[in-house]
C-alpha cells in the first residue's frame, strides 16, 4: 500500500514494534536495584480494623519495607483527593470498606518474595454489615460507610437534575400512551488485557520523582501528583509507556501508584507495582452500575413527545468517578438521544455502597453509555406497546437534517447529523424487510430469531473550559510542532494513545497539513517532559481536541511557511497561494509558476536568508486548543440473534454497523476502533458482569468468573459509513473510539428481547447469559447485580 | 533447582524456584518481555509461547517444565531480518491495536498455519478461542491470518 499524502488507509507506524514484541509497556520497565510492591487487600467489603501486625513481614530477609495507612498517615498521605472531589483512602487506617481495598503494602527484593510477605502480616478485623443492594443505600438502618465525613448520617453523595421537569409531567400529563421500564445498566468492568501498575523512582540527589504508569491522562497525573504529595510539579516526570488497553481504566490515580512512589521514597530505590488480575478486576474503576427507571410519553400514532427518567447510581464507597466538574452524572442528560422531542427531564441521585470505586469508565463517553441504552430501550418498549415496528419508529422520531444545529431539551447543542440516511443505509445492508420475513416463518416454526437496532448520538471531545474541567484543570489540549531544516517534523501532544494509533493518525493530520509525507513526521506523546499540557486520552477526546490542535499548529506552522517563502520570492505574504500537488505543499506566487515548498521553506528559515522585521527565523510552533464545543458522531446499528428455544443460549448471527463519526483520517484505524467496540456490546450484552453476594464478596473477581467475549461469540461485523463533518472541527472530525461501544449493547438486547417476543416478555437486564433469557422466558427475569434473586 | 531451555535457538542455563513461571522466566530472568502477562487463570492467553512448537500458555507452565525443551516467542518469529508472514498479516490487515495480546496470537497463529495451511474463518476463530483481544472484535485479526495463510501460498 503505498503512504498516502494526508488522509487514508495508511498502515501503522506503532505495529513494526509491537509485531516483533518490542513493544514497551510498564513491566517491561527493568531499572538497575528495582524493588517489587505488592499490595494486601481486605477480604471484608466492611469492617473496622482493630489492629495489623507486620512484624512477621518485615523479618522476611528480602522485604525491605512495609508500609500501612498509620506510615502514610505520618506523611498526611492516608487519603488521596478523588477526580470527584471526593477522597479515597490509599491505605486503609480506620475501616476498609470494599473487599479488596488497599491495607498494607510491601516492598520487596521480587516480586514473588513481596506476594510472601503479603501473607505474614496479620489483620484483626471487626466485621461491620455491609450495603451491597443500592437500592437499601438510603434506608434509614443501612449502615453509614462514610463515616469519615464528619456529621454524615447517610449514604448519599448527591442529587442531580436536569431539564425542566414542569414542562416535561405537563406532556406527561396530556399524554396519549406513556410507557415505563425499571432497567440496570449493571457493574461491568473494562479489563484491558494489561493490568494497571507504575514504577516509581525518587532521586534524593535531584529531587526529582520519575513514574512510569500506564495513565491516559499523563499530564492531569503530574498535577495531582504535586497537589497531593507536595512535590515541586517540575520536579515530577510521568512517563506512560505504551499502555496495554486502557478503556477508561487507566484514566484515575489507583492507591497502588502512591504506594509505589512512597516505596521509592522510604527505600531510596525504584519500586515497581504491577497489579494481578483479581485485584484489577475488584478494585480498580469499575463501569456503570445505574439503575434507571424510564418513562416515554407518545401520542397514539408513534410520535414521542417527552423523556423522563430517575437514576440510582451506585458509585461505591467513595466517589471516585471521573468526568468534568458541574457534571456528577457525566454526561447522562443527553439521554433524549437522537430525537427530536418537546421536553425531557432526570434526576440521578448518586450512593456510596461497599463495593469498589468508580463508575465512569469502559469506552462510556460520561455515562452515555447508559443514557443511549436508556433512549434506545425505551423506543423499543414503546414500539411494543403501539404495535410498532420499531425501525419505522425510529425514523419516524428521529431528528431531520434541517434541524441542525439542534439544541437538545436538555441543553445539548448537536453540531451536524443526517439521522435518516444512517439508518436507511443500515437497514439496507442488514435487508431489514428480508430479515422480517425470515423472522416470520421462523416464529411460525417455533424458532427464536431477533432482529434489534440501535441509534445513537455520542457527544465527545470534551470539552468548552468555560463549561468543562476536572479538578479545576480546564480541558483544553496543547500541540507543538517543530519543523526540523529538512522539513521532516516532530508533533508533541498531550494526549496518550492506547492502541488507537495516535502516532499514525496524527502525522497524518499534519501530513496533510503541510503537505509533507506522514513518513516524515513522528508523534512523541506519554512523557509529561516531552510534551505540552493537555488532559489526556477519554471520552474519545484524541481526534476532537488533540487532534484539532494538531492540525492548529500546522496551519499556525504553515502560516510562518507564508512569511519566510514571502521573503524568499520577494513576494509580499498576501500574494501567495497555498497548494498541494503529488510532490508536496508549496507557497506558490499567484499567477506565475514561482512556488517554494515547504521543505525548502524550512531550510531557507534556518539560514542565513534576510527576513522581514518581526519575522522570526524557524517555523516551530505551539498552540493550545479550546474546543467550541463538543463533537456528535453517531450511528445505527442492527444485530440479528438467534435465541435456542432450549437452552437460552444467544448466537449473535449478524451485526451490521453504520457509523457517522464526521471525515475519517485514516479509515483502516476507525474500522478497527468500531469493531473492538462492538465486541464489547456482545460481552456486556450477553456475558460481562460484576456481581457480588450478600456479604459484598465480589463474584466477578477472575477471567473466570468475568466473562470476555472471545472470537467465538463475534460475528463478523459488517460495517458501513456516512460522512456528516463536524462544522466547528478544523479538520471536519469528530471522534470514534467509543461509539460502538456506546451504540451497540442496547441493539443486542433488543435483539434478544425481540426473539422474545413470543413469550411476551418486554423487558430483562443485561447480561442475558442462557440462565437469564431462560428465565426471561419462563416470564421471571432475574435480577443480575445480586447473586441472591 | 538448574534448567536448561533453548529460547529462539539459544540455550539458557539458570538457577531457578522451582514455582518460577515460565513467563516470569522468560521476561524477568531471559529479559525477553515480547511474552506478556494479563491473567492469573490461564484466560486471557497473552503469554502464549511454544513448546516444542506447540501453543501453551506459559503462566500455567513453571520454567522447569521446560528444562531440556525448546520454547519460541515472538522475539523468535522473525528469521535473518525478514518478518514471518503472520507478523506480516497483522500489519496489512490492522490485527492489532494496543499490541499487548498480539505476540501471543501470533505464535497461535504460526502453530494453526504450520498444521493447517489454508484455514477457513471458522478454523481461526476456533484456533484462538482460548485467547482475548480487547481492542480488535478479532475481525482484523482473522483477516490478518487468512492474509498470512494466501501469502505462503503464494510463495
Amino acid at each position: 500500500m503505498s503512504t498516502p499524502m494526508g488522509f487514508g488507509r495508511m498502515h501503522r507506524k506503532e505495529d513494526a514494534r509491537f509485531i516483533r514484541g518490542r513493544g514497551g509497556y510498564v513491566d517491561d520497565v527493568n531499572l538497575p536495584g528495582m524493588l517489587y510492591g505488592a499490595i494486601l487487600r481486605s477480604p471484608h467489603a466492611h469492617a473496622r480494623i482493630v489492629s495489623i501486625d507486620t512484624s512477621a513481614a518485615l523479618a522476611h530477609p528480602k522485604v525491605k519495607a512495609v508500609i500501612t495507612g498509620e506510615t502514610l498517615a505520618g506523611l498526611n498521605l492516608a487519603w488521596m483527593p478523588t477526580l470527584s472531589a471526593d477522597t479515597q483512602a490509599v491505605l486503609a487506617t480506620d475501616k476498609v470498606r470494599f473487599q479488596g481495598q488497599e491495607v498494607a503494602f510491601v516492598v520487596a527484593e521480587d516480586r514473588y518474595s513481596a506476594r510472601d510477605a503479603l501473607e505474614l502480616i496479620d489483620v484483626e478485623y471487626d466485621a461491620l454489615d455491609a450495603v451491597i443492594d443500592a437500592r437499601k443505600s438510603l434506608d434509614p438502618d443501612a449502615p453509614i460507610i462514610r463515616d469519615d465525613h464528619e456529621g454524615r448520617a447517610d449514604n448519599k453523595i448527591f442529587d442531580w437534575e436536569a431539564g425542566d421537569k414542569a414542562t416535561t409531567d405537563a406532556v406527561f400529563a396530556q399524554a396519549e400512551v406513556t410507557v415505563t421500564q425499571d432497567m440496570l445498566y449493571p457493574r461491568v468492568h473494562p479489563a484491558p488485557l494489561e493490568t494497571c501498575g507504575a514504577v516509581a523512582d525518587f532521586d534524593k540527589v535531584t529531587g526529582k520523582l520519575t513514574v512510569w504508569c500506564p495513565t491516559q491522562a499523563p499530564h492531569a497525573h503530574r498535577t495531582l501528583y504535586a497537589l497531593v504529595a507536595g512535590l515541586p510539579e517540575h520536579k515530577i516526570r510521568v512517563i506512560s509507556p505504551d499502555i496495554g488497553g486502557g478503556f477508561g481504566n487507566k484514566v484515575g490515580i489507583y492507591p497502588g501508584y502512591v504506594c509505589a512512589i512512597v516505596g521509592s521514597i522510604v527505600t531510596g530505590k525504584p519500586v515497581k507495582w504491577m497489579e494481578d488480575r483479581s485485584e484489577n478486576l475488584m478494585s480498580t474503576s469499575f463501569a456503570r452500575d445505574y439503575h434507571m427507571r424510564g418513562e416515554v410519553a407518545a401520542t397514539r400514532d408513534g410520535k414521542i413527545q417527552a423523556i423522563r427518567v430517575k437514576v440510582l447510581a451506585d458509585h461505591g464507597a467513595f466517589n471516585g468517578t471521573a468526568q468534568p466538574t458541574k457534571f456528577p452524572a457525566g454526561f447522562f442528560h443527553v439521554f433524549t438521544g437522537s430525537y427530536d422531542l418537546r421536553a425531557a427531564h432526570c434526576e440521578v441521585t448518586g450512593v456510596y455502597t461497599n463495593k469498589a470505586p468508580g463508575g465512569v469508565a469502559y469506552a462510556c463517553s460520561f455515562r452515555i453509555t447508559e443514557a443511549v441504552y436508556l433512549v434506545e430501550r425505551m423506543i423499543d418498549v414503546l414500539a411494543m406497546e403501539l404495535g410498532a415496528d420499531p425501525a419505522e419508529l425510529r425514523m419516524k422520531n428521529l431528528l431531520r437534517s434541517e434541524q441542525f444545529p439542534y439544541t437538545s431539551p436538555t441543553g445539548w447543542e448537536y453540531d451536524s447529523g443526517d439521522y435518516q440516511k444512517t439508518l436507511q443505509l443500515a437497514m439496507d445492508m442488514a435487508g431489514y424487510d428480508a430479515l422480517r420475513r425470515e423472522q416470520a416463518e421462523k416464529r411460525d416454526r417455533g424458532e427464536l430469531m431477533g432482529i434489534g437496532i440501535a441509534f445513537f448520538t455520542e457527544a465527545v471531545g470534551a470539552g468548552p473550559r468555560k463549561h468543562m474541567d476536572i479538578l479545576g484543570l480546564g480541558m483544553a489540549d496543547g500541540a507543538e510542532l517543530r519543523v526540523h531544516p529538512t522539513g521532516k517534523a516532530v508533533l508533541r501532544v498531550s494526549c496518550q494513545s492506547q492502541g488507537q494509533g495516535h502516532e499514525t493518525t496524527f502525522a497524518q493530520i499534519v501530513a496533510s497539513e503541510l503537505g509533507i509525507s506522514p513518513d516524515d513526521v513522528d508523534v512523541v506523546h506519554g512523557d509529561t517532559d516531552q510534551t505540552p499540557f493537555g488532559l489526556g486520552t477519554y471520552g474519545s477526546r484524541s481526534t476532537p481536541v488533540s487532534g484539532a490542535a494538531a492540525a492548529m499548529v500546522s496551519r499556525k506552522v504553515r502560516e510562518r511557511a507564508r512569511q519566510v517563502a514571502a521573503a524568499m520570492l520577494e513576494a509580499s505574504p498576501e500574494d501567495l497561494e497555498w497548494a498541494v500537488n503529488e510532490s508536496g505543499g508549496a507557497w506558490t506566487v499567484a499567477g506565475t509558476g514561482a512556488g517554494k515548498t515547504i521543505q525548502e521553506i524550512a531550510l531557507a528559515a534556518h539560514s542565513s536568508l534576510e527576513l522581514p522585521e518581526g519575522i522570526e527565523g524557524h517555523l516551530d510552533a505551539t498552540c493550545v486548543y479550546n474546543p467550541p464545543n463538543l463533537t456528535y458522531p453517531f450511528g445505527a446499528y442492527i444485530c440479528v440473534v438467534d435465541v435456542d428455544p432450549g437452552t437460552g443460549q444467544v448466537k449473535v448471527r449478524r451485526f451490521i454497523a453504520v457509523d457517522d463519526c464526521g471525515v475519517r483520517i485514516n479509515p483502516m484505524i476507525v474500522e478497527g476502533q468500531v469493531h473492538g467496540g462492538l465486541a464489547d456490546g456482545v460481552g456486556m450484552a450477553l456475558m460481562q458482569l460484576m456481581a457480588f453476594d450478600e456479604d459484598g464478596n465480589h463474584l466477578g473477581a477472575s477471567f473466570m468468573d468475568y466473562l470476555l467475549p472471545t472470537a467465538m461469540e463475534c460475528p463478523s461485523w459488517e460495517l458501513g459509513e456516512t460522512v456528516t463533518p463536524s462544522p466547528h472541527h478544523p479538520i471536519g472530525a469528530k471522534g470514534v473510539g467509543e461509539s460502538a461501544t456506546v451504540g451497540s449493547p442496547p441493539a443486542v438486547v433488543n435483539a434478544v428481547l425481540d426473539a422474545l417476543r413470543p413469550f411476551g416478555v418486554r423487558h430483562a437486564d443485561m447480561p442475558l447469559t442462557p440462565a437469564g433469557v431462560w428465565r426471561a422466558m419462563q416470564g421471571n427475569p432475574i435480577r443480575t447485580d445480586l447473586a441472591i434473586s | 533447582m538448574r534448567v536448561s531451555v533453548t529460547v529462539n535457538g539459544q540455550n539458557y542455563v539458570r538457577d531457578v524456584e522451582p514455582r518460577l513461571l515460565l513467563v516470569h522466566f522468560l521476561r524477568d530472568e531471559l529479559r525477553l518481555t515480547g511474552t506478556h502477562w494479563g491473567c492469573d487463570t490461564s484466560n486471557c492467553g497473552v503469554c502464549v509461547v511454544q513448546l516444542d512448537g506447540v501453543p501453551v500458555k506459559s503462566c500455567t507452565v513453571l520454567a522447569v517444565m521446560a528444562d531440556g525443551h525448546e520454547v519460541t516467542t515472538v522475539e523468535g518469529l522473525e528469521k535473518d531480518g525478514a518478518l514471518d508472514p503472520v507478523q506480516e498479516g497483522f500489519v496489512q490487515c490492522h490485527g492489532l491495536q494496543c499490541g499487548f495480546c498480539t505476540p501471543g496470537m501470533l505464535m497461535t497463529a504460526r502453530w494453526l498455519l504450520d498444521r493447517n495451511p489454508d484455514p477457513d474463518e471458522g478454523e481461526i476463530r476456533e484456533a484462538i478461542s482460548g485467547q482475548l483481544c480487547r481492542c480488535t472484535g478479532y475481525e482484523n485479526i482473522v483477516r490478518s491470518v487468512r492474509w498470512a495463510a494466501e501469502k505462503e501460498a503464494s510463495v
